[in-house]
């Protein structure tokens, strides 16, 4: 067992902490102020590769692994929380299932443009009346002759509005068992922003990672072509969960990256900081708090790394499977960034509280982590269900 | 079209600058970068290769760690790469080092070779124009920017207040300012594609059309009687004056100092 990364994956960290560092960091502050979606910086990004880490070359991605990926993530939203889901929800919810599940047309003409940084994705499941319980889903898809024909709408979805491509999961099938019972079977299409019927609704007014566009999405007659469907007929649901086991790894480094940003903020902060005529990094307190925070942040790396890996051995072999590690990171990175954050802004006292120090938007950004692709109730469900089965 | 971008290896400053007790830098405790004056240099050649076809050979004189920066300008799009590395060839000023480069870059196809103007650590500007001299070829130093027609190279050369445009034939050497250009990043699957490939390694024995006595610490003229950390200046003396009383008082200090 080896903890230490190899010199490619130490230079790759070392590339994307410069980017963060050079072009994310000086915009966080003002986009999570406007709410503004950070389209110069994702259009670096997309120049730089970065928006097709893991996606093989032949498709027009980087060839490289997902650990390399989970850096990008993680090291993004040490300074930048919104930043990092943009390039999670694109690579995780959008280029994953293509590669996944597409046929080799549905790659050429989709994953090649949304991994070699021309066109932007995004992923839609939830629904007004749908979350976790996704039989609430109301949204339906119709076969009329060589189209599909989708109705309902869509919420929360990230890259909402800015985005090109998009996955949605709308219900084919109702179907009845032995006794009667009817349950609702899902297919996922791929559709392309600009299809007539498909229009945005409100964009949402969120607590944290306010500039990563928000959207309702709403689909009135939306007609697209019958080889849209991506993966065979009412398996919807089943690629919706699988694409979700990988962009809970997205987030679990979303998490990660901005827990340890929030102790780098802090660690600068005690230092300069003075009360009672010395740093408050001199008192006890500040410094066995920031070791807690420290010792979480880094056992949450593990974690996060081993279902990044995990999910690199199902790259080469389907058979290994990676939910159990991508649950157990998620949940635990996302309740270690938001105690950690918590603590941040308690070191900082009264700045803490205002926007003016990064970590007050940080502990903001962190919450989300526990909600989103899975909240952390689910993950309890996913973890403890596969040990009691 | 061929060009050699010459690589230094030098230490980061940003983190503040380190000394060993005898006044020599503390090498190992600091980061390593690519010299800014290199780095902008290699990026015009990259400029150049995407403008007008070309390949991008990268050649460092260094301990075998400057691999990790020879594979960053891999990353960045450079496509071979070559370490000359000697116990030999250590502690060499700038005579000894352009003698060394020189004779490397001489095994090498080239039309163009471009250097940095100075490395952050050394800052003699000296290596470049050397290694110019050495292969009996023009140089252009303090490129601001570089254009490339035909079998030609036009160059601003910069000037304190003004710049000359100079157009020379190639081959030629180049010598860039960091000012050049903003280097681009690495790309994630560039890192991968570094690490997969050759660097080609030079020892001493390689160098053939290189003499014993320019090498080294041994073939060095130039030698360090000492090296001190700079001493930190007083506080200083404050005034407060109106304009005319100012320039009067400076004139007055400066006269005292025997400066004017």
């Amino acid at each position: 067992m080896d903890f230490t990364l190899d010199k490619k994956h130490e230079m790759a960290r070392q590339l994307f902490r410069e980017f963060a560092l050079n072009e994310v960091k000086p915009m966080a502050q003002e986009i999570d102020e406007t709410e503004v979606f950070p389209r110069e910086n994702v259009e670096k990004m997309m120049k730089y590769g970065f928006m097709g880490i893991p996606i093989p070359k032949e498709y027009g991605g980087q060839g490289c692994d997902v650990l390399t990926y989970i850096m990008c993530v993680e090291e993004l939203s040490k300074v930048c929380g919104t930043t990092g889901v943009i390039v999670s929800a694109h690579t995780s919810l959008c280029c994953d299932p293509i590669l996944t599940y597409g046929t080799e047309e549905q790659k050429q003409k989709f994953l090649v443009p949304l991994a070699s940084g021309k066109k932007l994705g995004a992923f839609a499941l939830t629904e007004p009346g749908a979350g976790t319980d996704a039989q609430g889903a109301q949204c339906k898809a119709t076969e009329d002759g060589d189209s599909w024909v989708l109705n309902g709408s869509k919420c929360f979805i990230t890259n909402g509005k800015e985005a090109d491509i998009y996955i949605i999961f709308a219900v084919t099938d109702i179907v009845e068992d032995a006794k009667g019972r009817k349950s609702k079977k899902f297919s996922a299409f791929i559709v392309e922003k600009g299809t007539p019927g498909f229009t945005f609704g409100t964009k949402e007014k969120k607590m944290g990672i306010r500039a990563s566009s928000t959207y309702e999405l709403i689909f009135q007659d939306c007609r697209i072509p019958k080889e849209n469907i991506l993966g065979p007929r009412g398996k919807g649901f089943g690629i919706a969960m699988h694409t979700l086991d990988g962009g809970r790894i997205g987030i679990a480094a979303q998490a990660l990256g901005i827990g340890e940003g929030s102790i780098d903020a802090t660690i600068e902060f005690v230092k300069e900081r003075k009360q009672f005529g010395r740093p408050i990094a001199a008192f006890q307190n500040t410094a066995f708090q920031l070791a807690d925070m420290k010792a979480r942040m880094d056992a949450a790396k593990y974690l996060v790394y081993k279902a990044a890996c995990t999910k690199d051995q199902y790259m080469v072999d389907h058979k290994t499977s990676y939910s159990i590690e991508a649950a157990e990171a998620k949940l635990f990175a996302a309740e270690a960034a938001m105690a950690v954050t918590t603590k941040a802004v308690q070191l900082h006292g009264g700045y803490g509280y205002t926007r003016e120090y990064d970590v007050e938007r940080m502990m903001r950004d962190a919450k989300i982590t526990e909600i989103y692709e899975g909240t952390s109730e689910v993950q309890r469900l996913v973890i403890s269900g596969a040990m009691l089965k | 079209m061929n060009i050699v971008v010459c690589i230094k290896q030098v230490p980061d400053t940003k983190g503040g600058v380190k000394f060993n007790p005898d006044g020599t830098l503390d090498r190992a405790s600091m980061l390593a970068i690519m010299n800014p004056d290199d780095k902008a240099g290699l990026e015009a050649a990259l400029r150049i290769k995407e403008q007008n076809g070309a390949k991008v050979t990268v050649v460092t004189m260094g301990l075998p760690k400057a691999d990790d920066m020879l594979r960053e300008a891999l990353a960045m799009g450079a496509d071979e790469a070559v370490l000359v590395t000697d116990r030999r060839l250590g502690g060499a000023d700038t005579w000894a080092t352009s003698s060394t480069v020189a004779a490397a870059v001489k095994k090498l196809d080239y039309d163009l070779i471009i250097t940095g103007r100075q490395a952050i650590d050394g800052d003699t500007a000296q290596v470049g124009p050397q290694i110019a001299e050495h292969l009996a070829l023009p140089v252009i130093s303090y490129a601001e920017d570089i254009k490339v027609e035909g079998n030609s190279v036009i160059v601003k050369r910069q000037y304190e207040d003004r710049y000359h445009e100079v157009k020379a034939q190639m081959p030629c050497l180049i010598t860039a300012l960091s000012e050049l250009n903003e280097p681009r990043y690495m790309t994630p699957g560039g890192i991968f594609d570094a690490y997969d490939k050759e660097v080609t390694v030079w020892g001493r024995d390689d160098l053939t059309d290189l003499d014993d006595a320019n090498i080294g610490l041994a073939g060095s003229p130039t030698k360090i009687a000492k090296a001190s950390d700079k001493v930190r200046k007083g506080a200083g003396e404050k005034v407060t004056l109106d304009p005319k009383e100012s320039v009067e008082y400076i004139v007055n200090k400066l006269k005292e100092k025997h400066v004017i």
